[in-house]
């Protein structure tokens, strides 16, 4: 497994992209379950990377290992460069880490502007002092952040519901909503889990073109666990598939269409 | 700097006519210095042009075009939304001499190949990536086309900048174009100059309930004389504001938010996005304002909805309140005598309920609102009416340039469209045809003599295809298109419109169309109104997964089933058109949509298609079927195409004078 991970290192370094994140034999366990039971990858600087896998995988582990949630046992990531054991999801988020869950995690009765100005919270200088008094500077800055969240709420077409509280939102808009949540945090490194769940054609459709223009425009570095493998083969630039925390295929989406492995796994062996 | 010549001013009386609408950019820029001409919600905050400021972003885009090779009579097509660029386009295609041609903006690409190609467009300003992809993906049955201009720069990095262009990048053409030869504005303000009022203006495809779409030719002269008319009539001046929401490709907007505010030079303001509207409606508070029935409707449902949520007390103030203003409040408004006593409670609830209500419809300000296209809902009509709002009724076509009839201040009533505007002959053929002719009558359709010659008179009299009578108060009454009109085989009149009318009065209903010409009986499909009938259901605490399942609801049949009856009882009482009862219904399993050429752009059903595309359902309302399976092939607003299945219950109504009957024993 190792073997493969090191030549997609290696083709990548050779094509001028420079790897954003790296792991490295990582192994995850729950008391006596592996989760994840070592795994290697890595994420290029620009490119939309997408973890795919049957369910129990474990894909959104992988995610939490990334961004700090969860600490592996065995193994170490990379990212920009800076190796850390032990990453806490602060640090993630500072670093420029964002994410988004599987389930929405917003604040349900705060305005969809709200929601998305909170985002922007690790950006803020001035302390709590300064911007509860909201005079001078504090405003000043206030006023600067809400101009970018601005941007972000005309990119993701969402002034209609600018001042709606999320949770009488509709399911799909709740989605981009938090997706402008973690947009507001101008990451280098956004991950996604599941930004299409439970969304009907229409809503895949648009909330694939955000992810396509949000890494195109933005320029983010984009990885996303789906389940629609006709997303993931439109969208992504290379796919790492899991199946029982193990990797076995990393490549383009046609590679991995064609992967023996992969198709086993999804339709299952006869034994 | 203002070269604008003086035209014939007995045309119009006081106000002064000029031969185009930059020369009236030109006068404005002059006169109202300080003014302003445009605002528009970018970002979450409104940004503000004066006349000048807009005359300068005009005169840059058109010198900018003029360097792109345009030339006088090329025909440009505007392809967008209410955005200021949109409508700067307007001006600054006419100063060359060109020809702007407004496009349906929603259009999938094989409805919009045919305006493009017909037209024989040039140039294209489109608005962003997605109507630059429709265009040219079209290209290839588009030869003439040079070069296409968008507005927004998302999503556009990867085209050929020869070919597609951003509208800043086209205003730089046009500043390096002054900067070599300074001479150039004055080279482009005698171009101005070069204007006649009897060349054309603008070509306004019309959304063709029957067949393909028609051009109507509208020259400086129409446009012009109608706006200053219309300011004339209702007393518009430069103190107007007004927000642009309407397609643009609609002569309503053309006129509202280009040509009268050119003429009186108001102020039109363009909301954030189409879906903003009503916030941004609050914000603005706009002075004279324009919305089709289907809004007002909606405004209403939305009130009615919210009020049920509301809390006991304010409910109670509502209810009463509402009750006050239906009898007091018409009369205040017309100027009728009223009590001491209905005149103080009125204006109580003026501070409780009209006043806070009308804020936030956005209404406060409103001195001038008109509806029209379609018929309103008398109970519509005057409930807005009673809380103070100025709506009134006007009838006009793309033809005429809008304005064939309006109700002036004060002789309002929801059952007519009120007196010939100013100018305006009206005369009602043999067979009960209305018929028109004034200033504004078109000038043909482009490239269509045929169509020009059948409906506009040597005389300069147009047909308008609407049957009508001019009561005794002088009040032109519209009863349905003249060649829907048809008979029941037991030779009853049936008026298709006056029927669906009356039944999409209810707020449950959004749409109906009724069937009877040549047959035994009148039958319908109904269109349930989602937003009123989801939030019913939830109040009642019905479980759905979907419109179609929503619809094929029997509950929702019984509401349905209850209006019908209403409607029935009602026309029973009507000796003309009691044969024309509804005897079978039933409600669609789909929301008739434009993409599915089931209405017209401007939502307007389009009968005959509807007839082809449910044939079997229509067959199965005449027979005694009481269920019947179909499948429909939808639209995707992309423009790929997926099918829906059902099978669509039908009803029977006992008809009024047997349930009477019944009632009795």
């Amino acid at each position: 497994m190792s073997a493969t991970s090191e030549t997609v290192a290696t083709q990548a370094s050779t094509n001028g992209t420079s790897v954003l994140l790296s792991v490295d034999n990582v192994t995850l366990t729950f008391g006596g379950v592996k989760a994840i039971s070592d795994i290697s990858f890595n994420i290029n600087k620009g490119e939309i990377r997408a973890i795919i896998g049957p369910n129990g995988a474990g894909k959104t582990s992988m995610l939490n290992v990334i961004n700090g949630f969860y600490h592996p046992q065995k193994g170490q990531i990379s990212y920009k460069g800076k190796t850390r054991r032990r990453m806490k999801p602060y640090q993630a988020a500072s670093s420029g880490i964002a994410r988004t869950f599987q389930n929405v995690a917003l604040f349900s009765g705060m305005s969809t502007l709200d929601n998305i100005m909170s985002g922007r919270s690790l950006k803020m200088k001035r302390g709590l002092f300064w911007q509860a008094l909201h005079v001078g500077p504090a405003r000043q800055e206030e006023i600067e952040h809400r101009a970018y969240v601005e941007k972000i709420i005309d990119f993701l077409e969402i002034a209609h519901i600018r001042k709606q509280p999320v949770g009488k939102l509709p399911y799909g808009l709740q989605k981009r909503v938090e997706l402008g949540r973690a947009m507001a945090m101008e990451p280098e490194l956004l991950l996604l889990d599941e930004p299409m769940a439970g969304m009907n054609l229409e809503e895949k459709e648009d909330m694939s073109r955000f992810v396509l223009d949000l890494n195109s425009e933005f320029g983010t570095t984009i990885a996303l666990i789906e389940h629609d493998m006709g997303v993931v083969m439109d969208l992504a630039d290379r796919v790492v598939v899991l199946d029982y925390g193990q990797k076995i295929a990393d490549g383009t989406p046609a590679e991995v269409q064609s992967n023996q492995n992969v198709i086993d796994a999804y339709l299952g062996v006869a034994s | 700097m203002n070269k604008a010549v003086e035209v014939q001013s007995d045309l119009t009386g006081n106000a002064q006519a000029l031969p185009s609408f930059p020369h009236y950019l030109l006068r404005n820029a002059e006169l109202y210095r300080e003014r302003v001409a445009m605002r528009h919600k970018d970002l979450g905050i409104w940004h503000e042009w004066t006349w000048p400021a807009l005359l300068s972003e005009i005169r840059r885009f058109s010198l900018g075009l003029q360097q792109l090779g345009a030339q006088p009579g090329d025909k440009v097509a505007i392809i967008g939304g209410n955005r200021p660029r949109m409508y700067w386009g307007f001006a600054a295609i006419q100063a060359l001499g060109a020809i702007p041609v407004p496009v349906y903006a929603d259009s999938v690409a094989e409805e919009m190949v045919y305006v493009l190609d017909h037209a024989e467009i040039r140039y294209a300003l489109c608005q962003d990536q997605e109507q630059v992809d429709k265009v040219l993906s079209l290209q290839e049955k588009l030869p003439g086309l040079q070069c296409l201009i968008y507005d927004e720069e998302r999503g556009m990095r990867a085209y050929d900048p020869d070919q597609v262009r951003s509208f800043q990048s086209v205003q730089s053409l046009g500043d390096q174009t002054v900067e070599r030869d300074p001479s150039a504005v004055a080279n482009w303000c005698d171009g101005i100059d070069r204007i006649s009022i009897d060349d054309l203006c603008v070509i306004l495809y019309t959304s063709g309930t029957t067949g393909r779409p028609k051009g109507v030719m509208l020259s400086n002269r129409n446009l012009i004389l109608t706006s200053l008319n219309a300011n004339r009539f209702d007393a518009l001046s430069e103190q107007e504001e007004t927000i642009a929401y309407l397609p643009l490709a609609w002569v309503g907007d053309h006129v509202f938010s280009y040509g009268q505010s050119y003429t009186a030079g108001y102020c039109v303001c363009c909301p954030e996005s189409p879906d903003t509207v009503t916030f941004d409606r609050l914000e603005i508070a706009p002075s004279y304002f324009f919305a089709p029935p289907r809004v007002f409707e909606n405004l209403l449902t939305a009130i009615t909805v919210n009020m049920e949520d509301a809390g006991r007390v304010k409910h109670g103030m509502f209810k009463y309140f509402i009750k006050v203003a239906n009898k007091y409040g018409e009369k205040i408004l017309n100027g009728d005598s009223v009590s001491p006593w209905g005149r103080a409670l009125y204006s109580v609830g003026n501070l409780c309920v009209y006043g806070p209500l009308k804020n936030r419809l956005g209404m406060t300000k409103v001195r001038v609102a008109y509806t029209a296209g379609e018929a309103i809902g008398p109970d519509i009509f005057r409930f807005y009416r009673s809380l103070g709002i100025n709506l009134k009724q006007l009838y006009g076509q793309t033809e005429a340039s809008v304005y064939i009839t309006a109700q002036p201040d004060g002789e309002i009533d929801a059952n007519t469209v009120g007196t010939p505007s100013i100018d305006v002959e009206i005369d009602i053929a043999d067979n009960g045809e209305v018929l028109y002719r004034s200033p504004g009558v078109f000038m043909g359709y482009y490239k269509n003599d045929e169509a020009t010659n059948s409906t506009k008179t040597p005389e300069g009299w147009v047909h308008t295809g609407d049957a009508g009578f001019i009561d005794d108060a002088g009040h032109l009454r519209i009863i349905d298109r003249s060649k829907d009109v048809g008979k029941l085989n037991d030779g009853s009149l049936f008026p298709p419109k006056y029927i669906e009318n009356k039944l999409k009065f209810f707020p449950e209903i959004k749409e109906v169309v009724a069937f009877g010409d040549g047959r035994d009986y009148v039958a319908a499909f109904v269109n349930i109104d989602l937003t009123a009938v989801a939030n019913w259901a939830e109040r009642n605490n019905i479980v759905y997964g979907s419109y179609q399942e929503l619809a094929a609801h029997p509950a929702i049949y019984d509401i349905v089933r209850s209006h019908v009856e209403k409607v029935n009882a009602d026309l029973a009482a009507e000796s003309r058109v009691a044969g024309a009862q509804i005897k079978r219904f039933l409600v669609l399993h789909k929301e008739l949509d434009a993409d599915d050429g089931e209405l017209t752009r401007t939502l307007k059903v389009r009968r005959t298609f509807i007839v082809d595309r449910y044939g079997e359902l229509i067959e199965a309302l005449y027979s005694d079927k009481q269920e019947q399976f179909v499948s429909t092939e939808v639209t995707f607003e992309d423009g790929r195409t997926g099918k829906i299945e059902a099978t669509v219950k039908i009803q029977d109504i006992v008809s009024n004078q047997a349930s009477a009957a019944q009632v009795a024993i």
